[in-house]
């Protein structure tokens, strides 16, 4: 009211050059990443920053079968990890969420608890328990092993979805003497499609982008997955480094995940605030 | 009819049990169990080589491992880290969060925008860092020749008194979009109404942004610096890409792994990881407590 026409101006121009520094400081990484995967050979040592669109290094790359073999596997791993922690969270959440038993508030506290476990500290007792379930060197140790980080995360936001939905809805199936399952399948199943979206989402990413279990469950190359390739990449000296290959082989594994976040960046920011806010 | 309502409540308590059993096991496979054999391992002698032959040797392997210098740096690196990194991203966080809470065009893509570089693999990110800060052919240094500001290239992860800020400043740019969100979605939920009264009260910018929005954001503030405390307690993979060899830069989750793995010696390791639970569970008990205690002196 009080405020100026002129000075209103102000207020938006320096909060619209407040949003372009912070977009050049998130973004420009990007973009010196893509420049460089499209210069080839010697072309990467002289800076111009423009890229020559040369695709060299991603012909070199996508010939190497080593490479696409262990983008195949991230994405075994990660849509495995995503279908079998959202079908065991559904059902936990169920009874979490709808069903008022003796136990429930120990039982969700130990999967908050769980959520917070350093994944150093279980290192060396699951390297063991992958080795007695002769997991060790495959996909499956990973598979396995990222229950760890989805699970208690899955569990938790589909519970506090689950419990905010009417008590009514499925008194009547209830009385029907339907089955559990077959209220899961048919009554919350349906409604639930959000939250799946939120959940699936964030488990896909954290499988895509795990290391530390990458690196020590898994010793050939044919089945390490993207991140722990890309890792180890390396040169005959320093000064050899393959800088454009791995910078191909970064864009290759980072477009699928911009896209993703673009796509559905309103279910990935309501996933992480939900456990966040309610956790 | 009483009767029918217990025995339907014991039923629903079955199924509810039944419904809970497959995440149970799988929890207790993946994460009750690892963490009690950790536990034991760290009393033995095992080798990873051979980890079903192994003796009790008290608490050897804790004195081996508060001996060893390196252990102690790597604790002072990781709580340094830890410390800076978190602090910088919440004070950035919140900066920015304010910026995009800001009603005005273009916040639905700016929000897209910041959320790339948290959505993307870390190792992924350090190599991309790795190679703009690359001492002769990156483009930092470049730059900087350019402004006249150096003459020779400067080796940013190889010299020992820049590695630990410039893993630092990566972490930033990889880890304040997730701070930016939670503070952002915190910012959302203020009812408008209470600012309109400031407002007609004549109340100053300033002191609404003192007296209202920090107060009453305090507790989302409070839990996006726990998850990111936890976090950061347990880096591993930016400092293991960026600068692998250095001790430097050397968390306690690297030093814990290159026991167990590259020396084999599963019961220091073991050791090693039993104190790192510990350590983040006095942390993360520490600051629920005086969170609070936070909360409740604020009367929220």
């Amino acid at each position: 009211m009080v405020r100026s026409r002129a000075n209103r101006r102000l207020h938006r121009i320096a909060i619209y050059s407040l949003f372009t520094v912070v977009a050049l400081y998130t973004l420009f990484p990007f973009y010196w990443m893509i420049a460089s995967s499209l210069k080839s050979g010697q072309a990467i040592f002289d800076v111009t920053f423009l890229p020559d669109l040369k695709f060299n290094n991603y012909e070199a790359i996508l010939s190497d079968g080593v490479f696409l073999r262990s983008l195949m596997n991230s994405l075994i791993v990660a849509a495995s990890v995503v279908v079998l922690s959202l079908g065991l969270a559904i059902a936990a959440a169920y009874a979490l969420g709808r069903i008022d038993f003796r136990g429930r508030s120990p039982i969700m506290f130990l999967f908050l608890a769980v959520s917070m476990f350093p994944q150093i500290a279980l290192l060396s007792g699951l390297f063991e328990m992958i080795r007695w379930l002769g997991l060790y060197n495959t996909l499956g140790s990973l598979i396995f092993a990222y229950m760890i980080f989805t699970l208690p995360f899955n569990i938790w936001v589909l519970t506090t979805f689950m419990r905010s939905l009417p008590r009514q809805i499925e008194e009547a199936a209830i009385m029907d003497g339907c089955s559990p399952l077959r209220i899961v399948r048919c009554i919350f199943l349906p409604m639930m499609g959000p939250a799946l979206m939120s959940t699936g989402l964030l488990a896909f990413i954290a499988s895509w982008n795990e290391f530390m279990f990458a690196l020590t469950f898994i010793l050939t190359d044919e089945n390490r997955t993207v991140p722990v390739a890309i890792a180890l990449i390396s040169g005959s000296s320093r000064y050899e480094f393959p800088y454009g290959a791995i910078m191909a082989a970064s864009t290759i594994v980072t477009v699928p995940l911009i896209v993703l976040a673009l796509l559905f960046q309103k279910y990935i920011v309501s996933g992480l605030t939900a456990g966040a806010v309610k956790g | 009819m009483a009767t029918m309502r217990i025995g339907l409540n014991a039923m629903r308590a079955r199924t509810a049990w039944l419904f809970l059993a497959p995440s149970l096991v799988v929890l207790f496979a993946v994460a009750l169990w690892p963490l009690g054999r950790t536990f034991l391992f760290s009393f033995t002698d095992a080798y990873l080589t051979e980890p079903d032959i192994y003796d009790y040797i008290g608490f050897e392997n804790y004195f081996t491992l508060f001996e060893d210098p390196l252990w102690w740096q790597s604790v002072r690196n990781t709580l340094f880290f830890t410390v800076i990194s978190v602090s910088i991203e919440t004070a950035l966080g919140l900066a920015i969060a304010l910026l995009l809470n800001a009603h005005i065009g273009g916040r639905g893509l700016m929000r897209a925008v910041i959320l790339i570089p948290w959505s993307i693999p870390v190792v992924v990110s350090a190599r991309m860092w790795q190679w703009m800060l690359h001492d002769q052919f990156g483009i930092l240094n470049h730059v900087l020749k350019l402004m006249g500001l150096i003459d020779n290239g400067i080796a940013w992860t190889a010299n020992p008194d820049l590695v630990m800020p410039v893993i630092i400043a990566v972490d930033v740019w990889i880890t304040t979009p997730f701070m930016v969100l939670l503070i952002l979605a915190g910012l959302q939920m203020l009812p408008r109404s209470i600012y309109e009264a400031a407002s007609i009260d004549g109340v100053s910018e300033w002191r609404q942004f003192t007296a209202l929005t920090l107060p009453l954001l305090a507790p989302s503030i409070a839990v996006a610096v726990l998850f990111r405390l936890l976090d950061a307690l347990r880096m591993f993979d930016l400092s293991f890409v960026l600068s692998s060899n250095s001790d430097d830069t050397k968390t306690v989750s690297i030093y814990a792994r290159e026991v167990l793995v590259n020396f084999q010696d599963m019961g220091v390791g073991s050791a090693a990881s039993a104190a790192i639970f510990l350590m983040i569970a006095i942390v993360t008990a520490i600051y629920v407590t005086v969170f609070r205690l936070n909360r409740r002196l604020l009367g929220v």
